[in-house]
């Protein structure tokens, strides 16, 4: 029993830090706390419930439709509504994403309706057993999807070319552009993979709840960021250890019989992070020159 | 492709600013009547300039007289009111930051701005990045290609770290350098963008006079092994006249004087730009 609601507070800890990883990328690179993000989420669940239901397509490529529908959103985005106000002050661009955020959520409710969808399960994987304990296939793969996908990351923003181009842009936009580094190719492409985690963050989100609404992505988003900034937001590490920690006491509090209290405890503890660390767990303390 | 500007480098007016061994050469670097303006305040007016391709000189002026506007014109930072500024011949008339930078120019900054969480030798990385043709998928799946990309990078930064003799701190954070290092090591970032001419802005700033020789040994042997030319903005007098083989004097956003050190050095306007007109009595 206790190892079931693990799992479960891995499971779904594990979807937050997905979510909060697309967070804190974007936030890393042009500081912009991308309120659209979740809602990104629910595209790439209702991409799956189109590819599955409407078309009845293999769901091994609904899987590939949804996280490819997801990066062409992410992109986009960032090319038609946050790129013209790079030079903005950033209070303009935090409004416009709310604005993205509401048309993505309206959109969809106007075409599809506003009623939630049932997507079918997209690969049955029963159940294991484990020292008496009953942990379910999904919730196996949704740790091990996270770990995958964490380290992946890990190596792409440590290792790799378009990497270090990231962490010169985070640093500094303008000198990194005068290293000749392509600063716009390399705000898309982190746009790219922050939306290549939401697909995934999608998929597994669909796999567990088996339902998809227009509204689906608001509480999503708010959860992972709340867990990117309790970890330290601009972190990769922090933002796992954030949706972990998220995830974990949603399911402790229901476990005890408090599920009402669910999202209370979650937006305490960010306040007590807060009070105590405001930088986030991770996050590194910003010293302001004299 | 823009129509290259063939003008060869010649000896028009004596003095003018370009060695010997350039002349006849298309000027790497040239500006024609460049200027600036900022709301109603003109910053810099009728710049000309040309750089031979193995020339080393420096703009010189009291604070505030436009130096640094200069360096930001000329990569693109701002865009001119009026004139213009060729690379090699080409036009930079419209171009990005970016593209003047492939196009052959780099630079250090006056206020050190080295990506500091990085270590030295991804700084400079950061520079290779626009020559260099690794793939992404290759990058992450670590294919044969991505190692021997990064092989040829790593060899690259190091040969460029020995210039300077700091093999050994390559896997230091750039912010955790002593100063000097620090602005040797955005020398070496610019470099790794392979330009065909390094500005430098105040590049011995805050270095003692030891660490000031050594510098100025180091940038005529860049000079020499890149073979690209180099024009710095710098307040000590004695660099400047050790190492410049032409200057130009800049106040209120005036070229109010250009030649060589010895020629600048006693010329009346420029002692009194730093020093101010002597009363007479």
């Amino acid at each position: 029993m206790f190892l079931t609601q693990v799992l479960n507070g891995l499971q779904l800890g594990s979807i937050y830090a997905l979510v909060a990883l697309g967070y804190t990328m974007v936030y890393g690179i042009i500081l912009l706390l991308n309120f659209a993000h979740g809602d990104i989420i629910m595209f790439g669940s209702y991409v799956a419930w189109i590819a599955l239901v409407q078309l009845g397509l293999n769901p091994a490529i609904a899987v590939l439709l949804a996280i490819f529908g997801c990066v062409v959103l992410g992109v986009l985005i960032d090319k038609v509504a946050y790129a013209p106000l790079r030079e903005a002050p950033r209070l303009s661009i935090l409004i416009t994403a709310i604005g993205v955020s509401y048309l993505l959520e309206n959109g969809v409710q106007l075409l599809l309706g506003a009623d939630a969808k049932v997507v079918p399960s997209i690969i049955d994987l029963g159940t294991v057993q484990v020292f008496g304990s009953t942990l379910s296939g999904t919730a196996l793969l949704t740790v091990a999807v996270t770990i995958v996908a964490t380290v992946v990351l890990t190596l792409l923003v440590q290792k790799t070319r378009l990497g270090k181009a990231m962490r010169a842009v985070s640093e500094d936009m303008g000198a990194a552009r005068l290293m000749g580094v392509n600063v716009n190719s390399t705000i898309s492409f982190t746009f790219a993979v922050g939306s290549a985690l939401a697909g995934i963050a999608a998929i597994l989100y669909s796999m567990a709840y088996q339902q998809v609404s227009p509204t689906m992505g608001v509480m999503l988003g708010t959860k992972a960021f709340v867990a990117a900034v309790l970890g330290g937001i601009g972190s990769i590490p922090g933002a796992v250890i954030g949706g972990l920690i998220v995830g974990f006491s949603e399911v402790f509090v229901a476990a005890f019989g408090l599920s009402v209290w669910q999202d209370a405890v979650v937006f305490l503890l960010l306040i007590l992070v807060l009070v105590v660390k405001p930088t986030g767990l991770l996050g590194r303390p910003v010293t302001e020159k004299v | 492709m823009a129509t290259k500007n063939t003008t060869k480098l010649i000896r028009q007016e004596s003095p003018n600013l370009i060695p010997e061994r350039d002349l006849g050469a298309i000027p790497v670097l040239q500006a024609e009547h460049l200027g600036i303006d900022f709301g109603g305040l003109t910053a810099v007016n009728d710049f000309n300039i040309a750089l031979g391709p193995t020339e080393i000189s420096g703009i010189i002026g009291p604070n505030g007289a436009g130096k640094t506007t200069v360096f930001n014109l000329l990569t693109c930072v701002y865009k001119p009111t009026r004139g213009t500024v060729m690379i090699d011949g080409y036009d930079l008339a419209g171009k990005s930051v970016v593209e003047a930078n492939h196009m052959g120019i780099a630079r250090t900054f006056q206020n050190i701005r080295l990506f500091n969480n990085m270590t030295v030798m991804e700084n400079i990385q950061v520079g290779q990045g626009s020559h260099m043709t690794s793939h992404f998928f290759e990058d992450v799946l670590r294919l044969p290609a991505h190692w021997k990309q990064e092989k040829e990078s790593a060899d690259n930064a190091r040969d460029l770290l020995r210039i300077f003799g700091m093999e050994n701190l390559a896997n230091n954070l750039a912010g955790n350098l002593p100063y000097g290092a620090q602005r040797k090591l955005e020398i070496l970032r610019a470099l790794a963008t392979q330009p065909k001419i390094l500005l430098l802005d105040e590049p011995a700033a805050g270095m003692n006079p030891a660490e000031t020789d050594e510098l100025m040994e180091n940038v005529l042997k860049i000079r020499d092994d890149f073979k690209i030319a180099v024009l710095l903005i710098e307040h000590d007098m004695k660099f400047v006249m050790g190492i410049c083989e032409g200057l130009a004097v800049l106040d209120h956003g005036n070229i109010i004087a250009k030649g060589t050190p010895e020629e600048v050095q006693n010329n009346p306007r420029v002692i009194e730009a730093y020093l101010g007109k002597q009363e007479v009595r």
